[in-house]
């Protein structure tokens, strides 16, 4: 199986979610219940065109990873979907992402409020200046989801609690986040992105910066939070592909080359490029 | 032969020495292919003989004009007063300027008394002895000793090890130097000023309010006794410190929010240059803008809203000294808000922070303690700085924190014992060093201050 499959129907640019597309793409690119979906994006840095007509559907309540070789242009993805890439000066792109059916480049799209519905966790974890507290309580104090100060603690209790770091920091929020170890770290950005209740979490290879003990735990964490967030993970890490998403889609060279269940990709492969890739022939 | 052609003839033969060195060990392996055979590069052959070559004779030289001008001299001297009657350390120094003066033909030789005469041929003679001596001194040993070292020069030589610690010696030099020029500056100061607490009380002079440093030369004269008190010139200083930095702290740290999160490229590069330019400003073009265009200005101002604004105040000095510090502090902001790594940034964005925010609650606390730091080091060159304020803030010490009137500072106080007739042992020239110490100590406890801060800042980002 080592020929590209196209999946013929209507045009590309403006069919609605759920519809077939026509896409180089192997693999079903639409799913049953589509929290995000992108049609036809093309991204360019300057002149360089760094992602090239991806269709893609990001799944409710399941995660999705994003794998391919260093380059290939995941994270500019990844990025697209909350509309981080418009802090990059000379950063453009083309094509529709709809969040919830709504078009999030559009005019009307308030990029604060996307931000708070599609949060993001770092490759290398970045806690603020702040004690673990406040680094908690960034995101609520911005967008004033919490009036007194009792319902701010409750937010920071139960982010914490998700992301299986209150029982080691509950006696001392006051210290600076900064002091943390880097698993403890990263754990804190997560609480950090769940402190203002979003409904996808972005994350860009958030264990490449951690040593194995603390990237199980981000792993069992990412597994827990699939009940009520949709994730979508970059990861060069193909185990780690295969152990926390449900759907993987595969990158290479600006081009989404094939999607479908996890298990599936990584068991039969339906693309050349994919199998030379998962079996460890480049990347 | 002068002492600068003997140095020159010596930087010329070990420069020499460098080629030959380097050329002699590759021909010693067998040309360019066989340098893998040297224990160290060519070059540092070349090194080690050129530094043995010069810092011998360089030696000798150095101590001779340290010590052999003496030597004659106290010869020449004791001498000469051993014709006469035994004599005291005055008498024989007034002897001595004596002899000098005829040598070097500043008194006319005819003038002269005969064993004045006699001496100063003598001196005279001695001392071109002994430049040649040394000369001749200095080009053996240089030639033994680079021919002694030419001759060990051997494939096995650890020539890179010789020459690495001459370096180490020579930059220890370097910086023992710098460090006993500081303690020298900082003991001759604080003697001084013990001396002037000999006559003036230390609780007087830090605690008194009264400064008027005028005293009576003559025991006739009718004047002031004076009064020491340095009270109303540190207040001076703190008030047009105070105006400064509320010009310069705002104005600047704002500037380089915009240049630093707000501003294109294009933008940039035009809009920094020219900020610094004003650092580049002499301070006395400052003063005089300060005094003739800023000082009446704010007197019609005044007399416009009913504050009565002298013409030489605290406030036009201190207006247009936060002006010229206005670089200093943004470009240290810059600087540290520029450090602040993106990922902080990204961080705050990606949470649905607006840039402002972000800039304000992320960047601004990240970059705080290393602000802060340049803050404090732009406080020290406020205190620091004279002439602005000799011109536009007057030279009588008032005990007042009121910027409309006038005030002076430490500084122009400073200046203002030390210029015109006085004695060097009277309290009126002794009292600039107590304020000098006292503005030492001042600058650098802030300076420490603002070290230990940005130190502290770095650590957390490293
Ligand atoms: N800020 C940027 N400016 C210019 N080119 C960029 C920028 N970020 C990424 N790129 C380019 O876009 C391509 C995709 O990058 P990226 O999305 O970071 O890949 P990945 O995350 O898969 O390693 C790469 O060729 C990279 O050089
Ligand atoms: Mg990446």
């Amino acid at each position: 199986m080592t020929t590209n499959s196209i999946q013929v129907t209507a045009a590309p640019d403006h069919s609605l979610p759920g519809e077939p597309v026509e896409t180089r793409t192997v693999g079903q690119i639409s799913v049953q219940q589509p929290v995000l979906s992108a049609r036809a994006v093309n991204i360019f840095y300057g002149a360089k065109q760094a992602i090239k007509d991806i269709n893609l559907d990001i799944g409710l309540h399941s995660v999705t990873a994003l794998i391919g070789p260093s380059g290939c242009g995941k994270s500019t993805f990844l990025r697209s979907m909350n509309r981080m890439n418009d802090t990059i000066p000379g950063a453009r792109m083309t094509g529709r992402i709809t969040l919830d059916g709504e078009d999030i480049y559009s005019g009307d799209q308030d990029v604060v409020q996307l931000r708070a519905r599609v949060g993001m966790v770092f490759q290398q974890p970045n806690p603020f200046p702040k004690s673990i507290y406040e680094n908690v309580a960034y995101g609520p104090r911005i967008h004033g989801l919490a009036v007194t100060r009792a319902d701010l603690d409750v937010i920071v209790q139960s982010s914490l609690q998700k992301a299986g770091l209150w029982s080691e920091v509950k006696d001392r929020l006051s210290h600076p986040g900064t002091g943390l170890s880097g698993g403890q770290q990263q754990r804190l950005c997560i609480a950090r992105a769940m402190a203002v209740d979003p409904e996808v979490i972005l994350m860009d290879e958030p264990c490449s910066a951690l040593d194995p003990v603390a990237t199980a735990r981000i792993e069992d964490l990412i597994d827990e939070l699939r009940d009520k967030y949709t994730i979508v993970i970059v990861t060069h890490n193909m185990q780690q592909a295969a152990r926390v998403s449900q759907r993987t889609a595969y990158f290479h060279m600006g081009e989404l080359i094939e999607v479908g269940a996890t298990n599936q990709i990584f068991t039969n492969p339906g693309h050349r490029l994919t199998e030379d890739y998962i079996t460890g022939r480049f990347g | 032969m002068l002492t600068s052609t003997l140095l020159l003839i010596l930087i010329g033969c070990s420069v020499a020495m460098y080629f030959v060195g380097r050329s002699r060990s590759i021909a010693l392996v067998g040309g360019r292919s066989g340098i893998s055979k040297l224990n160290s590069l060519p070059g540092h052959y070349g090194l080690w003989v050129a530094a043995w070559c010069l810092l011998p004779a360089l030696a000798i030289v150095l101590a001779w004009n340290a010590l052999g001008h003496r030597l004659i001299v106290s010869a020449v001297v004791s001498q000469a007063s051993s014709v006469t009657a035994p004599m005291s350390p005055g008498q024989r120094s007034l002897l001595l300027s004596d002899i000098q003066n005829v040598e070097d033909g500043t008194v006319p030789l005819a003038l002269a008394s005969p064993s004045v005469k006699a001496a100063a041929f003598e001196l005279r003679r001695l001392e071109q002895l002994s430049h040649s001596a040394v000369a001749v001194l200095a080009l053996c040993v240089m030639l033994l000793a680079g021919g002694l070292t030419w001759h060990r020069l051997s494939p096995t030589v650890r020539a890179r090890h010789a020459v690495e610690k001459v370096f180490r010696v020579g930059l220890a030099a370097c910086s023992t130097l710098a460090i006993f020029i500081t303690i020298g500056i900082v003991a001759s100061v604080l003697f001084e000023a013990l001396r002037f607490f000999h006559l003036v009380p230390v609780t007087d002079f830090l605690f008194g309010t009264q400064w008027s440093p005028q005293m009576a030369i003559r025991a006739d004269q009718v004047g002031s006794s004076g009064a020491f008190g340095a009270v109303p010139l540190f207040l001076g200083t703190l008030v047009i410190s105070v105006v400064a930095m509320g010009v310069s702290i705002p104005i600047g740290l704002f500037a380089a929010i915009y240049l630093a999160e707000y501003a294109n490229r294009r933008v940039r590069a035009i809009a920094k240059p020219l900020l610094e330019l004003l650092a580049g400003i002499p301070t006395v073009v400052y003063g005089f803008f300060a005094a003739l265009t800023v000082g009446p200005l704010l007197v019609n101002f005044g007399r416009v809203i009913g504050v009565a604004v002298a013409p030489e105040s605290g406030l036009a000095a201190g207006l247009v000294m936060g002006v010229m510090i206005i670089p200093f502090v943004s470009s240290l902001a810059d600087d540290m808000i520029t450090a602040v790594p993106k990922a902080l940034r990204d961080g705050s964005l990606a949470l649905g922070a607006t840039r402002s925010e972000t800039i304000r609650k992320v960047v601004l606390r990240a970059a705080l303690p290393g602000i802060a730091g340049g803050v404090l080091l732009a406080v020290s060159r406020a205190i620091g700085e004279t002439m602005i304020v000799v011109m536009a803030a007057g030279l009588t010490g008032t005990m007042t924190a009121n910027p409309f009137r006038s005030v002076t500072t430490v500084t122009v106080q400073i200046v203002q014992l030390l210029v015109g007739d006085s004695e060097f042992d009277s309290p009126k020239t002794l009292a600039a060093f107590a304020l000098g110490l006292v503005l030492f100590a001042a600058t650098l406890a802030l300076n420490f201050i603002a070290l230990v801060i940005v130190r502290k800042y770095r650590e957390q980002y490293q």
